[in-house]
């Protein structure tokens, strides 16, 4: 038996092994996706199933579920044989969606770590690359079809042969995307990356000894378990029901129904979300990882202090939503499972549980990753360009305060670009970067303000796409309080206002010069009744412009 | 030992607890002095220190001062009331900030603008990123506002434009029109503290810098009026946040540059100290009640950032001294989680009502408490209650601790301790990878009331092989005030691929910035030795966003040599060769340094009180606990310790501002100024 200490000593290392990698990554990246916006994720994952041992703590809260189910994959299909086996030293590439995945974007690598001659663990990350060729620049469509429509998909295949880059895959790949010139950059940074975490692992084990680590992981798993069963013991035995609407899938412009029903058995929850929509035309579809995964996320905003380890997940029980558009299989189009449907998923989740946890539970937040690409040709530099708006939204009310304004989406942790850094790289200018007022949902403690802003397309021909959501449902406001505001797309061509039919998005909407893109993006969900809101607070936020005076008397029921 | 100028020299730096002093006589005499203090206007906290040390002020030829007047209004918010004037349009930018939230995983948080909304007023006008102008300047709507704004009650006002980086004209301009009627001089330009792209980091930094420019000026001027009122005539620097020193009369200009000026002053001192002793790689390890701060120390030269956020979302990007501080400190509370594990912090007991052993009503067991037990430290009340508070300390970790592990308390607290060690040691690692050095090359210098005692515990954990601890590690700050030098940073952003850009035009900027930064120190009337430029450039491969610091040693810099420093750099960092990819060259920088004249340290501890033998020096033998066992440990006093002297693990060293620990296998050795070195496993097994 493994003493407390040397096991809290051991999964500081662990910890340390995965962030090492995360650092790494992103300081070597060329992307500003993942050099910037650290939209990436490390860990280490048991050799024999895949399961989750540490993952970085500064990873994409997106992948905290994922890589476990892309590595057992990886696993299963190299002992079924329909993967080449590994040797040392080398990386396996992968992104197939169906295959543990989210989106095509989101590029796995897998790298084998041995001791004494066998695989001892996985060390595998997911990076979002710029591009992975299909319909749209940069990968988020409104309107495909078919996964084929979203780019190139990758088995997994080894890219890195005993330590050298295979030349011919790599020309394959660079053959099927765009910007594929400063792709070599990122490729080395992800596989530098496991490097760094060999290193450290080898480093650990050497100083502890394997069959001591080995030991401390199944301890840890054991007790992040416990440790997660504790905090589920604080909801009362039952069943809890929540309900979010992704707006459309772009294709058929009807609302997705999330359906959860959470039970509470034992030290339990199991998650059904079998009332859920059918499988869509459009690429509003979630891969069973990415709903697992967004379930996985949503429960550790709730609980931050348990540790990602699979033993924090054990509790937790998904069943598998077969026939509704949270298990989507090939060839359904999934592109917006990472950034839109993960986020409705967590929402579900925060409604199911809010009644129980009031304490720890917010209203919702904003939950639109915001998604806004140009693309078009800039005539004074001569050359093409895709510029992404990515932006932020209000949270929800909590028990203990307002709503953050302009915070980031749910399943992300990544900075919005500078205006200045916009309109330096692209032929576009700014009118407006401005606090939304109004948008916060009422209640004793109101939502976070969204954000407005509108953007002028200054010359050269250019097309808009919008992948965003809580366009027809603002965010829910709980325990009395009031729904944000919903996402707002206007788009001016020619001096003529076009609303997109779909309401959050479109895509390839044609832009000439003059015209304007004006998004306003959700308020957070209110918290409470907004009667029980403090006069000092109802007189600050009218001092301060965030509400008008007919919306206090409208939305809170005071006379301002 | 008389200063190298024959000049009395004060240091005095306030912290958030103790207003330190160290003066250095012309007569070679050293003076010393520790005193509460005095937040609301700590002007009188180094009136209480001059007191305390007896200080002659008619006789003193310098005061070097460090402040955290500016910090504390930062993070209280206690800032002037200040208006901003900006772009129609954006008013919001301060208040949105790049969407973020402040920790990764729970959806809440707060922040409170610099500004408050409705001090933030838009006037038509509009730069574009080019420079050219897009909407001319609404000069008649600047007047508005800033009357608007003098009506509201400001005392400050930031005038920030978009793109004023790329073109300042319409800042200019607006500058001079609200000087005619603006009632004092406390008006700040985006684009004169930081002319970079990014406009929410450029406005906060300039936000800051309103801020804090009122009450700065108040405090120096009541500060330097209580000076002269006792006789003082002479001049008073003040430290800035980049570890140099900037006279009291300009430095509330750029205020915003002293904001992080008291862990910078410690770095300093941490630098002087390595240079004199040889070692010129260290990594800086100051530990205090509740946090820790950590910084890099390359060749002498303490790392710097322009980029520092001092806390969530309030970014300041001027240059700083880097260090990064961790939720760690001796009141760091220790218990045992759900899951039945031990944790240490991030909940700290601070200094009320701080550990258990204070005595003052502390409940939770502390790193510090944990250290009592283990026999470290003497707790710090009379000797009389000595046993009556080990008891209590001793039961609360049986009960909290010790219960739940299944662990008797002496146990727990060699836990208590382990665990923090690791997470300490796991936070200085990712501190220094992040600044891209590897800790292994490194010696660790241990400073700060609780530094020295878990120094060597840290250093083995991260395979730090020496352990620097200075004469006075609790007056580090003050010492910092004494011996920095002047100092002023430029920074040049080219952005552009090398292989296309001028040489001649390289070698320009640096010989623009090298003058400048002589006009600057030529000002001041303080001695000097010489003056020192340090040049760098800041390159990426194209398309990458992060920078990489490339040091020179010559302003006149060829493409090629460029080219190959570059790669040089990038492969030590990365271990990553990129033929196929183009370098850019984003920054040119100079530091231009005014080098003060240099100071003995060997006075700091007073070589009257030095014994001849170590064993004139010993204390108390008691027992200590190591690795699960204990030892009868010699504790010395480090007054009495003789210079050059050689100290076998374990052993502890105890002195007025701290206590070293020398576990078993290390080797502790004075040298010449005083300074103690542990060698790990310098002891061996003979």
């Amino acid at each position: 038996m493994i003493d407390p200490i040397t096991l809290s000593v051991i999964q500081a290392g662990l910890q340390q092994v995965c962030d090492e990698m995360d650092l790494a990554f992103s300081r070597a990246a060329f992307s500003p996706v993942i050099a910037e916006a650290d939209d990436r994720s490390d860990g280490i994952y048991a050799a024999d199933d895949g399961s989750l041992i540490a993952q970085g703590a500064r990873g994409l809260p997106v992948f905290v579920g994922t890589m476990q189910y892309s590595t057992r994959t990886l696993i299963e299909m190299i002992r079924a044989g329909e993967v080449a086996e590994p040797q040392p030293d080398d990386i396996y590439i992968v992104n197939d969606p169906y295959l543990g995945g989210t989106h095509l974007m989101d590029v796995r690598f897998a790298r084998p770590f041995y001791r004494d001659g066998k695989i001892w663990c996985w060390l595998s990350n997911t990076g979002h690359w710029p591009d992975t060729g299909g319909m749209v620049p940069g990968g988020f469509s409104a309107s495909a079809t078919a996964a084929e429509q979203e780019g190139l998909r990758l088995p997994p295949v080894r890219l890195f042969k005993q330590g050298r880059l295979d030349r011919e895959i790599y020309a394959i790949i660079c053959s099927n995307i765009r910007v594929a010139d400063q792709r070599i950059g990122d490729v080395q940074a992800q596989a530098a990356a496991l490097r760094v975490g060999e290193a450290r692992l080898n480093a650990l084990l050497d100083r502890y000894g394997d069959d001591t680590v080995t030991q401390a992981i199944a301890e840890l798993r054991r007790r992040a378990a416990e440790q997660m069963r504790a905090f589920i013991r604080q909801i009362p035995e039952g069943e809890y029901r929540g309900v979010a609407h992704v707006d459309s899938d772009g294709v058929v412009n009807e609302p997705l129904v999330i359906d959860l029903t959470i039970t509470r058995t034992g030290d339990d929850l199991t998650f059904d979300f079998g009332r859920s929509s059918p499988p869509c035309r459009g690429p509003m579809n979630s891969v069973l990882a990415t709903t697992l995964s967004s379930v996985y996320l949503a429960m550790r905003h709730i609980f931050p202090e348990v540790p990602i380890s699979a033993g924090a997940f054990e509790p937790l029980h998904v069943i598998r939503p077969e026939g509704t558009f949270l298990d989507a299989r090939y060839p359904r189009p999934v592109s917006g499972c990472a950034a839109e449907v993960s986020q409705r998923i967590a929402e579900a989740v925060f409604a199911a549980l809010v009644e129980a946890l009031p304490d720890r539970v917010t209203a919702a937040p904003a939950g639109t990753s915001g998604n806004f690409a140009l693309g078009g040709f800039d005539p004074d530099r001569g050359r093409n360009y895709v510029m992404y708006q990515i932006s932020g939204g209000g949270y929800g009310g909590n028990a203990d305060h307002d709503g953050l304004t302009n915070g980031c989406s749910t399943i992300g942790i990544s900075k919005a670009p500078p205006v200045e850094i916009m309109e330096q790289q692209f032929p576009v200018l700014y009118r407006r970067y401005a606090l939304r007022e109004g948008s916060g949902g009422a209640g004793m403690h109101r939502g976070g303000f969204g954000l407005d802003y509108e953007v002028e397309l200054l010359r050269g021909e250019a097309r808009a796409s919008f992948v965003m959501d809580h366009g027809r449902f603002g965010p829910q406001g709980v325990l009395g309080g009031k729904d944000g505001a919903p996402n707002v797309v206007e788009v001016w061509q020619d001096g003529q206002l076009h609303v997109p039919e779909h309401l959050s998005k479109e895509q390839d909407i044609p832009l000439r010069p003059g015209d304007r893109v004006r998004v306003q993006t959700p308020g957070g969900g209110g918290y409470g009744k907004p009667e029980k809101r403090a006069q000092s607070l109802i007189d600050e936020d009218l001092r301060l412009g965030r509400y008008t005076k007919e919306q206090i008397r409208r939305d809170f029921g005071v006379d301002p | 030992m008389p200063t190298a100028d024959q000049r009395t020299v004060i240091g005095v730096d306030v912290g958030g607890t103790f207003t330190d002093l160290v003066l250095l006589g012309a007569d070679g005499g050293v003076r010393l002095a520790k005193v509460p203090s005095t937040p609301d206007n700590q002007a009188f906290g180094v009136l209480d220190a001059l007191d305390a040390a007896g200080a002659d002020l008619p006789r003193v030829d310098l005061i070097v001062h460090g402040t955290t007047t500016t910090t504390n209004a930062v993070l209280e918010r206690k800032l002037a009331r200040t208006g901003l004037i900006t772009t129609q349009g954006f008013r919001d930018v301060l208040e949105l900030g790049r969407r973020t939230r402040p920790q990764p995983y729970g959806m809440y948080g707060r922040f409170s603008p610099i500004i408050p909304r409705d001090l933030r007023l838009e006037v038509p006008e509009r730069m574009m990123a080019d420079g050219s102008v897009h909407t001319p300047l609404d000069e008649k709507a600047v007047e508005a506002a800033g009357r608007a704004l003098l009506n509201k009650g400001c005392e400050a006002v930031v005038v920030h434009f978009l793109h004023a980086y790329a073109n300042p004209a319409h800042e200019l301009r607006a500058a001079e029109i609200l000087r005619r009627f603006w009632p004092n001089d406390h008006i700040t330009l985006g684009h004169a503290l930081l002319s970079e792209s990014r406009e929410f980091e450029r406005g906060v930094t300039a936000a800051v810098n309103a801020g804090v420019q009122p009450l700065l000026e108040r405090y120096i001027a009541r500060l330097t009026q209580e000076l002269a009122a006792r006789g003082y005539g002479g001049d008073v620097l003040v430290m800035n946040g980049n570890g140099g020193m900037v006279s009291a009369a300009r430095v509330s200009r750029e205020a915003a540059k002293t904001v992080m000026s008291g862990p910078a002053s410690g770095v300093m001192a941490a630098a002087y100290t390595g240079r004199r002793a040889g070692v010129h790689d260290l990594l800086t390890y100051d530990m205090g009640g509740t946090s820790t701060d950590v910084a890099l120390i390359r060749g002498a030269q303490p790392a710097v950032s322009n980029e520092i956020e001092i806390e969530y979302a309030m970014p300041i990007h001027v240059p700083m001294v880097d260090v990064r501080t961790i939720g760690a400190g001796g009141g760091s509370i220790a218990r045992v989680n759900d899951a039945g594990l031990l944790e240490v912090g991030p909940q700290s007991a601070g200094a009320d009502p701080g550990p258990i052993c204070y005595g003052k009503g502390g409940e939770a067991p502390t790193i510090s408490d944990a250290n009592l037990l283990l026999g470290r430290l003497k707790p710090p009340v009379g000797d009389s209650d000595d046993k009556a508070m080990r008891a209590h300390v001793e039961a609360v970790f049986a009960e909290k601790l010790g219960k739940p592990l299944g662990l008797d308390a002496i146990s727990a607290a060699e836990a208590v301790v382990r665990v923090a060690n690791t997470k300490m040691a796991g936070a200085i690692r990712m501190v220094s990878l992040s600044l891209g050095a590897d800790p292994r090359d490194f010696a660790l210098f241990a400073f700060g009331g609780a530094g020295p005692l878990h120094a060597a515990a840290l250093a083995r954990e991260l395979g730090v092989p020496r352990v620097l601890v200075p004469c006075r590690p609790g007056i580090t700050n003050a010492l910092g005030c004494v011996v920095a030098d002047l100092r002023h940073d430029y920074v040049r952003t080219l952005n552009r691929p090398l292989d296309v850009l001028d040489e001649a035009e390289i070698h320009r900027a640096f010989a623009e910035q090298i003058a400048a930064g002589e006009t600057e120190i030529g000002r001041e009337t303080i001695a000097l030795d010489g003056i020192r430029h340090i040049h760098s450039v800041d390159m990426q491969f194209i398309g990458q966003t992060h920078l990489l610091r490339v040091e020179l040693d010559t302003a006149t810099p060829s493409r090629a040599q460029l080219q190959q420093l570059f790669e040089r750099a990038y492969w030590r960092r990365f271990h990553v060769e990129l033929p196929e990819i183009r370098a850019n060259l984003v920054n040119i920088n100079t530091s231009v340094i005014g080098l003060r004249p240099p100071l003995d340290l060997s006075t700091l501890i007073d070589p009257a009180e030095r014994r001849r033998a170590l064993g004139d020096a010993l204390r108390e033998t008691r027992p200590v606990r190591f690795e699960g066992a204990w030892f009868d440990t010699p504790v010395y006093w480090r007054d009495h310790l003789p210079l050059s002297v050689e100290i076998r693990g374990p052993a502890i060293i105890e002195q007025m501002d701290t206590t070293i620990l020398i576990e078993p296998d290390d080797l502790a050795r004075g040298d010449d100024e005083g300074n103690i070195f542990v060698e790990l496993g310098g002891a061996g097994n003979d």
